[in-house]
């Protein structure tokens, strides 16, 4: 499946026009489709349709409330585990086209599937290899040999091995914040995700290690498939392939990042990414 | 008043109020801490003067008897520590289980909120109540008996709120990026709950044990309602027996008494003697409170060191 063939003709937004330079071979990994979601009576996302493209990073960016960590929410169905809330629309999980938002589907099957990392670090009160293990263990991964070995790989790709192999059974919560956020980026990889969701992951750290996470975010964009919430349009513009604008719930633009920051579109972004509003 | 319009204001003198005020309540604060601590320390060491030379092993390994030279509390801290058994081996697990069924599984409707505002007022129904529901039902509708395992189920039927409450509290403390963070792992509930929760909250419900099972070592009244004795002169079967299995829980039906009715006991009868093995037997049961809690908070201490 290409890039185009997710975006339905209708009714897709005004400025969404995903033919132009790209390469032929990039993949949709998840195509959202006419998505709305509502917290109880209150609607904030109005009809989204937008694809992620496999194998790179797209960036969610907008003003505060615009609803860009509640959609990243719904990609493994976070939204769940709290009352009264209520999806339409779909959004399908590329090559088998599962409905992850499907009422038919479990939220455990995107889960598995998916990895995600928070706005604040989270690790769990255990120690450093326990956290990265996690996933495993709920996966029922129980060989030693297995567990070692995934652990020390994923603290690899996260850039955190060679500052915790030494302590690798230290309580997690004696790390700094970037050595947490770099954990919770380590957990998430350990189950081998198909699809990452960042949700801010750099919004809690000092410059030093918002760079250190950037240049991750970077180096895991060859291996994996990313969707970045940011509200930082450098960050965006710095680490992004596509980029998607929303405002108050609406899907404003989304295009390759070079037209988004260069060539808007829409007077709504040219105006935001000015910094003219937001 | 300034050009600003607002009125100028000495800083010193606000800082100096402030500071009086501060003064001021740390100086209550103190008053009424020392006023309790004072009260409370007298008490216990007006018990250990008076009951403190009376304890000694003779003490400890004989049975009540009617000349206060001669008499010992042998089966009345067995007793306690069988009853303690039977309530914390029942309201401990129950008391968790309820806990954790309200606040992560249960839905939120009317039914539940029944239930959870039950629950809170259970904690403050007079415990003489237990021991009347006790009484008719395990003693009388289930013939139980007036056994220690009725005296260890109605304690827990008493604590078992306290218990269900600090689980709640503690679950409801751990913040929700943890749940989250192993909900988005692929957890399923019982794992989010067994492997992140619960070891999360610990410490939490660690605390509301030792309260609970405070609280339950000194209880009287419910005892004394479904019919504990007052005079008892041989222990309970033991619960480690020489043949296979090796274990044995004849003990579980056995008549029993326990410290505080010993010392109550010692206390309505007219000699000055009695009355200061009364005071002993209160140390003892101080000493096993204290030890319990100590246990509790020894491994509340572990679980803390180990979340980090």
């Amino acid at each position: 499946m290409t890039l185009a063939a997710p975006l339905p003709a209708e009714p897709a937004p005004p400025s969404a026009r995903p033919d132009e330079a790209r390469p032929a071979e990039i993949r949709a990994k998840a195509a959202v489709e006419d998505l709305s979601f509502w917290y109880g009576p209150k609607q904030v996302l109005f009809s989204i349709s937008m694809p992620v493209a496999e194998g790179c990073v797209t960036a969610l960016i907008g003003p505060s409330g615009c609803g860009k960590s509640t959609f990243l929410r719904c990609f493994n169905r976070m939204h769940d585990l709290y009352p009264g809330n209520r999806y339409a629309g779909r959004i399908l999980l590329e090559p088998e086209g599962i409905d992850i938002i499907g009422p038919k589907t479990d939220p455990m099957v995107p889960r598995m599937r998916i990895g995600m990392v928070f706005q604040k670090p989270n690790p769990f009160p255990k120690s450093i290899y326990e956290n990265v293990a996690a996933g495993l263990r709920i996966r029922g991964v129980r060989s030693r040999t297995v567990l070692d070995a995934q652990v020390e790989k994923s603290l690899r790709r996260a850039a955190l091995w060679e500052e915790v192999k030494d302590r690798l059974h230290a309580s997690a919560h004696t790390l700094s914040g970037g050595q947490q956020q770099r954990l919770c980026i380590a957990r998430a990889l350990a189950p081998e995700p198909e699809l990452l969701l960042l949700d801010e992951p750099t919004s809690a750290l000092d410059p030093i290690a918002t760079a250190h996470i950037e240049e991750l975010i970077d180096e895991l964009s060859r291996r994996y498939t990313i969707v970045v919430v940011t509200h930082n349009m450098q960050q965006a513009a710095r680490i992004s392939r596509f980029t998607a604008f929303f405002h108050l719930g609406r899907l404003i633009e989304f295009g390759p990042t070079e037209e988004v920051f260069t060539r808007p579109r829409e007077t709504m972004t040219q105006d935001y990414i000015t910094g003219r509003f937001g | 008043m300034s050009e600003t319009g607002l009125p100028t204001t000495d800083g010193r003198r606000l800082i100096a109020a402030a500071r009086r005020r501060d003064l001021l309540f740390a100086g209550i604060g103190l008053a009424v801490l020392f006023v309790a601590t004072a009260v409370l320390l007298a008490l216990v060491l007006d018990l250990v003067i008076t009951g403190a030379p009376h304890i000694d092993l003779d003490f400890l390994t004989s049975y009540p008897s009617r000349r206060a030279s001669r008499a010992g509390i042998l089966p009345a801290w067995v007793g306690t520590g069988l009853v303690m058994l039977v309530t914390a081996a029942l309201a401990i697990p129950f008391g968790i289980a309820a806990g954790l069924y309200l606040e992560e599984y249960a839905p939120r409707n009317r039914v539940t909120d029944v239930i959870e505002i039950n629950i809170t007022n259970l904690a403050g129904v007079p415990s003489i109540i237990y021991g009347l529901l006790a009484l008719g039902v395990f003693v009388y509708g289930f013939r139980l008996g007036e056994t220690i395992l009725v005296a260890g189920m109605v304690l827990a039927l008493l604590v078992l709120p306290v218990i269900v409450v600090a689980t709640r509290e503690a679950l409801r403390s751990i913040p929700r990026e943890v749940r989250e963070a192993a909900f988005a792992l692929g957890a399923d509930k019982w794992q989010t709950v067994s492997m992140y929760l619960l070891p999360a909250a610990r410490p939490g419900i660690l605390t509301g044990i030792i309260v609970a099972l405070a609280r339950a070592i000194g209880e009287t009244a419910p005892l004394v309602t479904i019919g504990a004795l007052t005079f008892i002169a041989f222990l309970p079967p033991p619960p480690i027996t020489a043949q296979p299995p090796f274990v044995s829980f004849e003990w579980l039906g056995s008549p029993f008494t326990v410290l505080p009715i010993q010392m109550f006991n010692w206390i309505s009868r007219p000699q000055a003697a009695f009355h200061e093995l009364a005071a002993a037997a209160g140390v003892v049961l101080l000493v096993m409170t204290l030890a319990m809690n100590g246990l509790a908070i020894y491994i509340r201490y572990r679980a803390r060191r180990l979340l980090g």
